[in-house]
């Protein structure tokens, strides 16, 4: 372990006594401060050193697969908002890929590009959020401030696109709910300019910050072949070296036609990830630049009456759309896949999202599984956390971003 | 039918008819491989250069109710150095949902496989900790299975007023 | 204090002296964050700058339930969290008050399930519900607003 290295002089040492060493049970959670979301993290520690950790969580399962199960291929998509909370467009985009793989169809271009706008946005947000809300645990305040302040201002792009801030509900099947609305490109583009001034603010804030490298530099490295081992993806896999980021070796959606790299960092300790996240921020909002500039016209769903839900001013103007509508929405007659299984992945803000779809010709799910990122992250935590200090754990969770929601289900 | 990869081919060259199955429906790529050879094939998976699936995605199950054998154990795999992916099913019988755990091969599994017991109900055999993963110690029977009642609740703690919602009935799950 | 006793005599003095304690109250609350699920993000946004919760005397919150006197219901409550959402009410010192943030904390919002409570009332009473799937923030600070209007109000038992 990297600790290891630095001798620490205790009182023991100055003044020549024994201390008697005792093992401590402690325990933190499941409602605690720094632990965002509900989690228990024991740990048992000699002195303020980690010898053995355990996490239990659990404390937000709300049964997302049963739920989905239980609905339609359509209805389904708010749940998955609700999986990783902080970025939720994400969420969607990969429920509505599997089953668009499912089906068979194509999103057109227009719509995969306003896609992939709002999700880099949505991506934004969630880095913000997990490197503020890291800092703050850090005893950096103002900072966290700074974040959520320009976490508005992804949400304020994201309410012009789909009108909610967090449970965006933002995809159909085949589509997206609606057309890029007016006055949006403005509002992006001077948004994006703030962001980058707060990304660059924050940079100046912490990045060459003494103290928050002081606790963050060495901690809980991870050599790449661990990682894989620990099944991570996501930052933490890319913070340990190995450029593994699905937007550039899976490409899905338009990810082929934007131009962008793949920071990776090379200990794989807190610090790297931090680092890597910071660039992240930096490389989506260019893509989000580039996505306005290239974005095409055209339709944003795909022009099939039996996927696509007619125009409100159809449903409600004649009968043709009105019978669409109803078609579409009454038990027995809506979406329906073929029988099968689809499997598709998208890059999330931490890792790997992949959705596991079975379909029994039905009108919902008959298996709705989705692949959370964090989870195989916390799963790991036990054994990043041991052999620091026991003010290390906080430093680390931090960096893992747990999304209880994700994680849980 | 698409054209299946290469090494789908492979793996069935090599272990014979050990793999009941493959067939690549939507690209997926899939293998189903019998209970006792899941080991195997993992660790080969994951060592032979023509393949080197490194990195473990996912482990779930499939409660296929009425169907003989119930439940279908499914396994994710990606290479990171060749960009594939494919995926594993193991089918397992309702009388004796037992599978060999993958933990030598792939750590990772660890906790998918309590979520797993957890949820279906489906044991590990060789699983150094198989506790419940979300739910408490308390909770009886499995919740993902298909013939648990969705709205079952098993409070912990005495209730104040009843929870039955007006609409309940509505939340049964759709008949298979 | 002895005035919650009734140990003061005179009626009009007890009326004025409870609208005092209310008015102290109301500004004062120190509030304890139970976030489980994404309504604490929008709880996040509420307390920071952008929409500050603070200018009605609510920003600071306290980790620790005896330190305060406002539960904060962020999110969904489960049944595995039910206990602990219980022990932390009751751990909390008298006067205390309670807010359902958010759809699930209310009333189950979009989980009706084997793993869900359906509402945190059915552990716990409520004082103020505030609806949404999370609020918005201008919708938490009303359903503030409302809860000091309760609490100025609130008639001292003697
Ligand atoms: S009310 Fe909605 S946003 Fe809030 S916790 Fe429940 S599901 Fe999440």
């Amino acid at each position: 372990m990297a600790t290891e290295e630095k001798t620490f002089v205790g009182a023991a040492e100055v003044m020549d006594v024994e201390i008697p060493i005792q093992e401590m049970f402690l325990n933190m959670g499941p409602s605690h401060p720094s632990m965002h979301g509900v989690v228990r993290t024991m740990v048992r520690i000699v002195g303020e050193r980690v010898v053995w950790a355990d996490i239990e969580i659990g404390y937000l399962h709300r049964a997302f697969e049963k739920q989905c199960e239980a609905q339609f291929w359509n209805t389904a998509i708010i749940y998955t908002d609700r999986l990783n909370y902080v970025s939720p467009i994400i969420n969607n985009v990969g429920y509505c890929m599997a089953v668009e793989k499912l089906l068979g169809i194509t999103v057109p271009e227009r719509g995969e590009y306003f896609r992939t706008l709002v999700s880099e946005v949505s991506r934004v947000a969630d880095h913000l959020t997990n490197v503020g809300a890291a800092v703050m645990e850090l005893g950096a305040f103002t900072a966290f401030l700074y974040t959520m302040k320009a976490r508005e201002w992804c949400y304020e792009i994201i309410e012009a696109a789909c009108g909610a801030r967090i449970t965006t509900n933002f995809t159909r099947v085949g589509g997206v709910m609606a057309d890029v609305p007016a006055g949006f490109e403005e509002l992006v583009r001077d948004r994006v300019k703030q962001l980058r001034g707060v990304v660059d603010e924050f940079d100046k804030l912490m990045t060459r910050n003494r103290i928050f490298i002081d606790r963050t530099r060495g901690i809980s490295p991870v050599t790449p072949e661990k990682a894989v081992a620990y099944g991570f993806t996501g930052p933490l896999l890319r913070a340990a070296g190995i450029p593994y980021d699905i937007r550039r070796t899976h490409p899905y959606s338009i990810y082929d036609q934007l131009d962008f790299v793949v920071p990776t960092g090379t200990t794989g300790d807190v610090l790297d990830r931090y680092l890597v996240r910071m660039e992240e921020m930096r490389q989506s909002l260019s893509m989000i630049l580039q996505c306005l500039k290239q974005m095409p016209p055209g339709p944003v769903n795909v022009m099939d009456k039996l996927i696509t839900r007619p125009l409100k001013t159809n449903v409600y103007g004649n009968i043709e759309g009105l019978m669409n509508q109803f078609k579409l929405v009454m038990d027995g007659h809506g979406i329906k896949p073929d029988p099968g299984e689809a499997w598709a992945s998208v890059e999330g803000g931490n890792g790997e999202l992949g959705y596991y779809l079975v379909s029994d010709g039905g009108d919902g799910p008959y298996k709705c599984r989705c692949r959370a990122p964090s989870f195989p992250l916390v799963q790991a935590m036990k054994e990043m956390i041991v052999g620091h200090m026991v003010a290390d754990v906080i430093p680390v969770f931090g960096s893992i971003n747990y999304i209880a929601g994700e994680v849980e289900r | 039918m698409q054209e299946l990869p290469e090494y789908l081919s492979v793996l069935k060259s090599r272990f014979g008819d050990r793999i009941e199955e493959i067939h690549a429906q939507h690209d997926d790529a899939t293998a189903v491989v019998k209970r006792d050879a899941i080991v195997e094939v993992c660790a080969w998976l994951r060592d032979d250069e023509k393949t080197l699936f490194d990195l473990f995605l996912d482990l779930t199950a499939v409660d296929y109710i009425g169907r003989k054998p119930r439940f279908e154990v499914v396994i994710h795999l990606v290479s990171i150095p060749f960009r594939h992916r494919l995926r594993l099913k193991v089918r397992l019988d309702e009388d004796d949902p037992v599978m060999p755990t993958i933990i030598p091969v792939y750590p990772a599994s660890n906790w998918f496989e309590r979520e797993c017991w957890d949820l279906y109900g489906i044991k590990f055999d060789g699983h150094p900790d198989l506790r419940r993963m979300f739910l408490q110690e308390t909770f009886v029977g499995h919740p993902l299975r298909k013939d648990y009642p969705i709205a079952k609740r098993q409070p912990l703690i005495e209730l104040r007023k009843s929870e039955v919602r007006r609409n309940d009935e509505s939340v049964e799950p759709r008949p298979a | 204090m002895g005035i919650d006793k009734g140990e003061i005599p005179g009626v009009a003095l007890t009326t004025k002296l409870e609208s005092l304690l209310g008015w102290g109250r109301k500004y004062s609350l120190f509030l304890y964050p139970f976030v489980t699920a994404c309504c604490g993000m929008e709880y996040m946004s509420v307390a920071c700058a952008h929409y500050d919760i603070d200018r009605f005397g609510a920003g600071l919150p306290r980790f620790s339930p005896r330190q305060s006197d406002l539960l904060l219901i962020c999110g969904t409550v489960s049944h595995k969290i039910g206990p602990v959402l219980y022990r932390v009410w009751e751990q909390m010192a008298d006067p205390k008050w309670v807010v359902a943030f958010g759809a699930c904390a209310s009333c189950g919002g979009p989980y009706n399930n084997y793993a869900t409570m359906q509402g945190a009332d059915v552990c716990i009473p409520v004082d103020v519900y505030i609806p949404g799937c999370p609020p918005r923030p201008e919708m938490v600070l009303d359903g503030l607003i409302k809860l000091q209007a309760k609490i100025q109000n609130r008639q001292i038992p003697g």
